[in-house]
């Protein structure tokens, strides 16, 4: 296999930044009935919903406890993941365990797996994977204010009519939609 | 009656291996939506693609369908079920962060592993990011903890707030799902320019 300078640079601008080959998605009203059922089963079965937000505060709490135990049991936050020395047996960290899984085995099947950088043409690599981890930073420190993110507020919350949930929602949208225009760069 | 989790105690690891199940079904479908792709997600935002809305309105609608038609054959009770308690200022704050921090980097928390798993070396950054977020929230920030805390409404949903019954909230959000997806396929139209060529 080639890894051709066009190559790379179709990988880079494709819309899916697949490989050309790759097969097409879902109907996505198709996607989203499963994807409601699978969080409907979780109902039944838990009493709780789906998250994620929750395994990196787990993830977390593991990592300042190798450093200090007496440190995580005095921390507000930390305290609550450390799960009796256990912070690593959390659910929602076996559940993006599995989700990594199950998103692994779809995008092989559908030849969509791809080493690359997901960006526009229009930026180099090294900002998007910059501003990745900012995204990233700043997403997690407020899904840790509204208590949860697009999997336990707006997914979860949202079928059981959390309000508090459907504000979160509410607000996510119009932060991302008054953004939009000021990162269009990165992502047109 | 259900949930099962009210009347099964589970272990910890048959607790743990359901997670790991529950979780392949989740990350399956989020991949098969194309959410392993930070431009297929942000283009929702560009409103050249409205896949995001599609599927996590559909997925909504069907489970809070499925929640009320297993209550009302008498085979769940929902106040078993848990339910974050609303904090107006909280979830506020924290989504119009959340929001700029969906934009900016391309992914939501959930998303960002299905496009690690499949490949993506910005999601793998995402995730660090995510960390040191979560982090950073913990070591510096412990007082808005006790501030969330103490500006809570306390569990508050659409039902108990207008004393409207959740069959009824069904059909509303139904009712929206079918004109939101005549709408959104109009301004996929309009703005199809916007799309990336293949």
């Amino acid at each position: 296999m080639s890894h051709s300078l066009t190559g790379r640079r179709l990988a880079g601008s494709a819309a899916t930044a697949g490989r050309p080959v790759a097969r097409p998605y879902w109907n996505p009203y198709a996607v989203g009935f499963a994807l409601g059922l699978v969080l409907l089963l979780t109902y039944v079965v838990t009493g709780r919903g789906l998250g994620a937000t929750a395994a990196f505060s787990a993830l977390a709490a593991w990592l300042a406890g190798a450093v200090s135990p007496a440190h995580v049991q005095d921390n507000l936050v930390h305290a609550r993941y450390w799960n009796d020395g256990a912070p690593l047996l959390s659910w929602t960290l076996f559940l993006l365990i599995g989700a990594s899984l199950g998103a692994f085995v779809s995008g092989w099947q559908g030849k969509r797996f791809s080493w690359s950088v997901e960006r526009g043409p229009n930026v180099s690599d090294n900002t998007r994977l910059l501003l990745a981890f900012a995204g990233g930073f700043i997403a997690a420190f407020g899904a840790k204010i509204a208590k949860g993110c697009t999997s336990g507020q707006a997914l979860t919350g949202g079928s059981m009519l959390n309000v508090g949930s459907l504000v979160f929602m509410g607000t996510v949208f119009a932060s991302a939609y008054a953004l939009a225009w000021f990162v269009r760069k990165e992502w047109l | 009656m259900l949930p099962l989790s009210s009347f099964v105690e589970l272990g910890t690891g048959a607790e743990l291996g359901l997670a790991l199940l529950l979780g392949v079904g989740f990350g399956f479908c989020l991949e098969r939506a194309g959410f392993g792709s930070a431009r297929k997600l942000t283009a929702v935002f560009y409103l050249y693609d409205m896949a995001v809305v599609k599927v996590m309105f559909t997925a909504i609608v069907t489970t809070m369908a499925g929640l009320f038609l297993l209550a009302a054959a008498g085979w769940m009770d929902l106040s078993e079920l848990y339910i974050e308690p609303t904090s107006y200022a909280a979830q506020i704050l924290g989504g119009l962060i959340f929001g700029a921090g969906f934009i900016v980097g391309g992914y939501c928390p959930g998303t960002s592993v299905a496009a690690a798993a499949t490949g993506r070396k910005d999601a793998m950054v995402f995730l660090l990011g995510m960390l040191a977020g979560v982090m950073a929230y913990a070591e510096f920030t412990p007082g808005l903890e006790t501030w969330i805390k103490a500006g809570s409404q306390g569990e508050l949903t659409l039902p108990t707030l207008t004393g409207i019954g959740m069959g009824w909230w069904v059909v509303v959000f139904v009712a929206i799902l079918a004109f939101a997806a005549w709408g959104m396929g109009r301004l996929e139209q309009r703005f199809a320019g916007l799309r990336p060529r293949q």
